[in-house]
Order: structure tokens, then sequence, then C-alpha cells
């Protein structure tokens, strides 16, 4: 039926709508969870959205386990389709309802007018399936997330997570090719979502095809997928596993999300030329156009400028001071632009308030820098 | 203390207060009108007319016919106007609530001229199928659901305008194509605005008096509804006007408390 | 807060001195006397002229005229509405009017006798009652003066013909023949004949059952008086006649 090789997700998203453009490939393998991480605006969902079948591309192509579901791809590429589709000016588009893909929506979107079994064995139903056993099948499904008291319920009547829950089962009872889910954990509350997570991950490290999760939060994404995909702007500006995306971040977005102070300039040896003029000495030799980057607990605060050799220090002004975790966050203006995190008790001593004029350090195998 | 500024809180303001009590007095107080010079004495034995029977049991079975033919037509109309992306649709959506400021007897005129015995429709009826529709109970049905249907219309393109698009989506994910979509999904969600749309409309239809006599005639027993009743009567016998016009609307109250009990216990 | 108040307050304003246009307009004029006539809708066409050849010889005068069915025209009356004379299409309006002691002495001034009227041409061959049977033809509802005579003329003619429509006033009756969705219809001769671009009158003799007088009087309330006495008395004379003739009316 289809080539070997060609199973999971592989897709080129272009969608474009004047002002905005979305450009991202996206090749997912079965049992793989890949997550679109990005500011709002940045296009994820716009990518999920065409991946279902709920938005028109405006090029590329989607496939998946090697049969076309939309856009244009030569006929080499295209095995014999199992499933129905509608030329579309020349090129395959397959309608959502027949697409096989699982979509666990932002604010779930049960149906408010069917209690949770219902709403799971819709897409059962749809598939053909009886009544009777489209409702064993949902019962299963609402035992397996954990609500199996909970059948009778309206979605009005489930509380945040449940109601997740009831979305994530009636999503996967389908048997879906493809899961998508759109911030599956942005509704809820801090104490639900943990638990939320933990149970989520369970089932999407149990699913035997590629999953894709949209979501605006780095922990999420972490916790959730094996692989990030960083989109800004309808691009995908960085790509790879948690580690080496929270560890070497590329933009300006990444590196405030996993709290590094991020730059860019031209290394040569063991210095980093900033744009700005500034040079940084770091741990790592390196040759042309780099970043470099360290965190806000690298950097140490003084009132006179310090002593000490493979040390970076530069003036700075106090921009603005707030709590952050058990220790406070300090905006520095000057030369280079950076937060420090420092504790109340240095805070005090230094006497820090936005305006005073500091001298800031950073030792040199604190900064790391790698390729741009 | 807590209590009373609750209460304070819950007072309707006065700037709305007083408008409601007037327009309430000025829609109430003709039914009161009514009601102070019926003939109370008369009331049983007009209920037991048989040509009061027969009007008020063709206006119950032409109204509801023309709310289902309504509902039939209608719900598709206001899906196509709410859903549809077509050129004149806001034309199109204008011509349809056309019946609500024609006049109606202007609406049972335009009917003959359509489904008459020489209208273009009624030629071709009588020639083909030996069917005459004016002065029958089909041309009841039908002036009932040429003025009627546009408030369910309305009513109805309005729910779907405030429905959340991204459940019909929901449902495409699960494998539902647009028909199902639109029966499993749709039609229950905005079943309170059809509904709504179609007590109007019944209502409407119960009380369609200019186009039902111009395009069905008066007949008893076959085209004289209630409202025609009610007019005839007013010529001769004004009390017996308001005797049929009090029966009417104590027919028609009822059906629609029961069927908001029923609906409410549903839902 | 206070602009509201001030908005509805000049709303009811607005609306008052609307209803005092419509009242007041022209008795502000003492050079001007009106004479308001209330007049049966088989009246509008003979009345409007009457009502102008009655200005043209009374300098000062207008007459204004409400015609509608002579039963509302009756209730208005007794409900206490302000006019100097009423002309009926019947007896039996009339008679609620003196009864409720609103008018005395009512005098008939025109009969009406019920014709068959057909399309032009008469392309079914009508020629009495009893041709239309097998036909579709409509009549007046009991309940209203033309639909009472058209019973009686029926039951004289000892025929059982049932109309596929009972209509509420003869101008519907008639409407229904010339848009074609009947064969024939029973209206009085003044309307087929104000309707004669498109219609023929068969005249029968069961109509002479079925005739129905026109009385007039002046108005117990009459705010003019002897204008209202003397518009009376022209209704009854010849010039009148002459025009009550034209258009279809017998004389009592």
């Amino acid at each position: 039926m289809s080539t070997p090789g060609a199973h999971g997700l592989d897709a080129h998203l272009v969608v474009d709508r004047g002002t905005f453009r979305l450009d991202l490939r996206l090749q997912v393998a079965p049992g793989e969870t890949v997550a679109l991480l990005g500011p709002n605006g940045a296009g994820k969902t716009t990518a999920l959205r065409a991946l279902a079948g709920l938005e028109d591309l405006s090029e590329g192509h989607i496939a998946l386990d090697g049969v076309v579901l939309d856009g244009v791809v030569p006929d080499s590429a295209v095995p014999d389709g199992a499933l129905p589709d509608r030329p579309r000016g020349g090129a395959r588009w397959v309608p959502p309802e027949h697409r096989r893909i699982g979509v666990v929506f932002q604010d779930y979107l049960l149906f408010p007018h069917l209690n949770a079994v219902e709403n799971i064995a819709f897409g059962p139903r749809r598939r053909g399936l009886g009544r009777a056993e489209a409702r064993a099948l949902a019962a299963e499904w609402l035992d397996r997330v954990g609500l199996g008291d909970f059948g009778k319920r309206r979605p009005g009547q489930l509380s945040g997570g449940q109601a997740q829950r009831v979305a994530l089962a009636r999503a996967l009872a389908t048997d879906p090719a493809l899961l998508l889910l759109d911030e599956p954990l942005a509704a809820l509350d801090a104490r639900t979502r943990l638990d939320t997570r933990v149970e989520l991950h369970r089932h999407l490290a149990g699913l035997a095809g590629p999953a894709v999760l949209v979501t605006h939060d780095p922990v999420d994404a972490l916790m959730l997928a094996d692989r990030l995909v960083v989109v800004e702007d309808g691009r995908a500006v960085q790509e790879g596993d948690g580690e080496s995306v929270t560890a070497r971040p590329r933009t300006d977005y990444i590196a405030r999300l996993v709290g590094l102070n991020l730059y860019r300039g031209t290394a040569s040896g063991r210095t980093v030329r900033l744009a700005s003029g500034e040079v940084l000495a770091t741990a790592e030799a390196l040759e042309g156009d780099s970043f470099a980057a360290f965190p806000p607990s690298a950097v140490a605060l003084f009132r006179t400028e310090p002593d000490g050799s493979p040390r970076n220090t530069w003036r700075a002004v106090v921009a603005g001071v707030h709590r952050h975790g058990d220790h406070l966050r300090v905006q520095l203006d000057g030369p280079i632009r950076a937060t420090a995190d420092v504790t109340p008790a240095a805070a005090a001593q230094l006497g820090l308030e936005p305006g005073q004029e500091v001298w800031a350090a950073v030792k040199a195998a604190e900064i790391r820098a790698y390729p741009a | 203390m807590p209590a009373k500024r609750n209460r304070q809180r819950r007072r309707v303001p006065a700037a709305l207060l007083v408008p409601a009590a007037a327009g309430l007095a000025f829609l109430i107080l003709p039914l009161a009108g009514l009601l102070a010079r019926a003939p109370w004495t008369e009331l049983p034995a007009r209920l037991a007319e048989p040509a009061m029977l027969d009007a008020l049991r063709l206006s119950l079975v032409t109204a509801s016919l023309a709310t289902a033919l309504s509902l039939l037509f209608g719900v598709p109309i206001a899906w196509l106007l709410a859903r549809g992306d077509f050129p004149g649709r806001s034309l199109l959506r204008a011509l349809v609530t056309v019946p609500l400021v024609l006049p109606p007897v202007v609406g049972g005129v335009a009917l003959l001229l359509v489904f008459g015995r020489s209208g273009i429709v009624g030629t071709w009826l009588h020639e083909r199928f030996d069917v005459t529709i004016p002065f029958s109970t089909t041309a009841v049905v039908l002036a009932m659901t040429f003025v009627s249907m546009p408030f369910l219309v309305v009513s109805v393109e309005g729910a779907l305008r405030g429905a959340d698009v991204r459940f019909e989506e929901a449902a495409a994910t699960l494998g539902a194509g647009r028909w199902t979509v639109f029966t499993h999904v749709t039609l229950p969600m905005i079943a309170p605005g059809v509904l709504a749309g179609a007590v109007l409309c019944w209502a409407r239809a119960l009380g369609e008096f200019g186009a039902t006599i111009t395009f069905a005639g008066n007949f008893p027993g076959r085209t004289q509804t209630m409202p025609l009743a009610v007019y005839l009567a007013l010529q001769s016998d004004l009390e017996a006007a308001i005797v049929l016009s009090l029966i009417l609307l104590a027919v028609s109250v009822a059906v629609l408390a029961s069927l908001r009990e029923r609906w409410t216990a549903v839902a | 807060m206070r602009t509201r108040p001030a908005l509805a307050l000049t709303a009811v304003l607005a609306l008052a001195a609307l209803t005092a246009c419509g009242s007041g307009g022209e008795g502000d004029d003492a050079e001007e006397s009106t004479l308001t006539v209330l007049a049966a809708a088989s009246l509008t066409e003979a009345f409007t002229e009457i009502g102008e050849r009655f200005e043209a010889e009374h300098d000062g005068v207008a007459v204004e005229f409400s015609f509608a069915a002579s039963s509302d025209l009756a209730a208005q009356i007794t409900e206490g509405a302000p006019a100097d004379v009423f002309a009926s299409a019947d007896q039996k309006n009339m008679d609620k009017v003196v009864e409720a002691g609103a008018a005395e002495d009512p005098r008939p001034f025109a009969l009406n006798q019920l014709v068959i009227a057909v399309p032009e041409g008469n392309p079914a061959g009508v020629a009495g009652l009893a041709d239309l049977a097998g036909l579709d033809f409509a009549a007046c509802a009991a309940e209203v003066p033309c639909g009472a005579a058209a019973q009686t003329a029926i039951d004289a003619s000892g025929t059982a013909l049932t109309p596929v429509t009972f209509e509420a006033d003869v101008k519907s009756t008639l409407q229904k023949l010339t848009l074609g969705e009947v064969d024939a219809a029973l209206v009085y001769r003044t309307d087929a004949i104000a309707a004669q671009d498109e219609v023929d009158a068969v005249e029968f003799p069961e109509s002479a059952e079925a005739v129905n007088t026109y009385p007039i009087t002046a108005l117990a309330d009459a705010a003019a008086p002897d204008l209202a006495a003397e518009f009376t008395e022209y209704v009854l004379g010849d010039d009148a006649w002459a025009v009550l003739e034209t258009a279809g009316f017998q004389r009592p």
C-alpha cells in the first residue's frame, strides 16, 4: 500500500494570508511527538488547522503514512491512496472527515448537547460503528482516562481537567493515524495542569502514530514532546530535542523562555565581538557568526569595578528589579543589556534601585558560544 | 448589611423600569379592554358552536402545517444566509424579509398572481394536475407560510450566526460529513433559536388574516380560520367577535405555555 | 441622566403636537366650515362627486368624507366619533345608530340591487342565477349587507347554490372575479358598473327580493347641524340623483 520509509507525517505547510505567511516543513515519525513552540500569532495553530484540513494550503503538501492528504505531489510519490480524495485544481485534497486525524482543541470543544460518553462515541459512530458498540468503546475510553463514573455528565458539569481528558479520549477513540493537540493544557489551573500533564504524557508515550502538539509553554513542550520545533512569525527558527534547544537558543524568544541572556556576534578564538562593539570572552573557541549565551545567575553585580582575570565586566544601569522565585531579577541597561539574578541579601547590600549604576561581571567559563 | 446591599444591586434601574412598565401597560391594556367587554355569560354557548370549533381546529391545523413548512424550507434558507458565501447574499436576505413589511393583503394578491387560476404556477398546476389552490385549505397554509416564514428565517439565521463554527470543525475531524455535522451538531446547538423562531412563526400564522382572506377566501370549515371568523363577526356582532378572539388567545397561550414547559423539561 | 427624560418628554410633546394638528387644523379658520360625512364604502365614487358639487354651490364649505364599511362607521358613531352626516349602505346599521340615540329620522336616498358580475363578454353565457350551478362564484359573507342580500336572492331562486368563498366585503368579492379566480361574483350593480371595463353585469329577477336601501341622516351631535341638514337635503335632491343614477343606484 505505502512505500517503505513513508510512515509518519511529512508536510510542507504554506498558508499565505497577505500580511502573514506560514511556511513550515514538518516530519514526524510514528510514535514521535513533536511540539510546535512559539509565541502567540506565530502560526502554530494555523499549522495544526492546515494538517487537520480546516485550513487550505496555499502551497506545499501533507502526506500521512505515504498518502497525500493535500497538495500537489509528484505522481511517483503518490501510492494508491486508500482514502477517498477530491481533485481540486489538479491537486489532491482529502476533507477533514476522511483524514483520520484526531484533534484535541484548545478549549476542547466538547459538544454541549451530548454527555461525556456520547461525545466520545461521536467519532466511532461516524466511522461506522453501531450505537451500542460505539458506546461500549466510549465507556472503555472513559475508564482509560480515569473518568468511568462521569459518562452521563454534560460538558458543563465537568471540571477543566475532566473536560480535557474527555477531549483526549474523544480524539483517541477514533484510532487516529495522527494526533494533533492545540494548547492542550493552557486552559487549566496550575495544580490540575501538573496532574493532567503527567497523564497526557502517558497517553502520548503509548501512541503508535505521530503526534503534533502546539504550545507556547516551554515546560509543556519539554515534558510532552520528543522534539521541539520553534515557530516564530510563520517559520521554524530552531529545531531539536529539548536539551539542545534550551542550551543553545537561537532567538530572543527562546532565550527568554528558557531564561538565558542571548547575543549574536562574530567569534574569533575565545572571544565574541557583539554588534554593539563589546567583546565577550567565552569558554569555547569558535570562528565566525555565533551566538553567545549565559544565564542570569551567572551575572554578578558590584558597586565598584571588580578585580579578577577571567571575567567579562561592564558598567550597567539598573532598569528594573522584580521578584523571581526566591531571588530578585535585575534588568540591566548599558552596552550589554542583560538580566541578572541576585539574592535578596545581595540586593539589600548593593541597595539596588532603578537608575543606579553598577558593575556587572560574568566569568568566561559561564558563557556558552555556538555557531549561528 | 450584606443582604441589603445585595438587594440594592439587584434593583432594576429606574431608567429601564419606567419605560418597561409603560410599554407593558400599552401591550396589556387593550387585552384588558377586551376582557372587560367580553360577554362571559355567552361564552359556554359560543364554545359549543360547531362553526366556532371548525374555525378553531382549522386555525390550529393550518398554523401548525405552516410552521412545519417554514421549518422545512426556512432552516435551509437561514443556513444559506448565515453560512453561504455567494454574491447577492445581502440582497437575498432583504428579499426574504419582504413579507414582513408587505401588507398581508398585498401578499395575498401576489400569491393569487402566482398560484391563482390564471397565475404562472397556478395555470400549470390546473392544466397538468387539475389542481386549483385558491379557496382551498392548501391556500390557507400557503398564505400563512408566506407571511410567517420570515420570522423563522430571521431567528434561525441569528442563532446560526451566534453558533460557534469550531464545534462543527471538531465534528468534521471526528469523521462527520457536512450533512451529519448539520443534523448532529449544528441543529442541536441552535435548537433554542429554532424553537423561538418556530413559536414566532406559529403565532404569526395563527393570527394571519389579510393574506389568507385574499388568497384563500372565506369558506367555513375549509378556509375560514379564527381571525377570519372574528373579522366577519365584527361586521355584525362586536361581542361575538370578542368572545372568538379570547378563545383564540386562550388556546394559543395554552399551547405555547405547554410547549415551553415540555421544552424546558427536556433541556 | 438629564438628557434621557428630556428625550422622552420631547417624544411625548411631538406626539401631542401631531395629534393636535390632525384634529384642529381647519377649525382655526373661521371663514371655512367643514362638514364631516361618514359614508358606506360603496358610495365612494358617487359621494365624492356629490361633495364637489355641494362645495361648488356653497362658498366656504369643505366636505370631508370617511368611507368605510357601514358596520365600522356605525360602531364609530355609537362610540362617539365626531361627525355630521351618516350615509349607510343598509337599514340595519342605520337602525343601530338611531337606537343609540345618535340620530333620528333617517331617509332613504338610493336603492342598490345585486347583479351577477361576469368577465367581459360573459364567456360562460350566464343569464341568471340557475346558470351559476357548476361555476365557481364569489359572494359576500352573510355578516355583511351584500352577503345577506345574496343569501336572500339565492333562497328566493329555490336553488342550492354555494359560492366558493364568502368575502368580507363587496370590493374583494369583485376583486376575485377581476383576478380571474372565479367565474362570477354576486355584487351590487353599482360595483359592477364601476368596474365595467373589466366585467359585465347580468341582471336577475331574484335580486328584487333583496333590494338594499341606503338611508342618510344628520347626526345628533353634528358640529354644524344646519349644514348637515342642508347636505342631507342635497343628497335627496335631483342634482345628487343624477350622479347616483350614473353610478347605478335606483331611486327609492
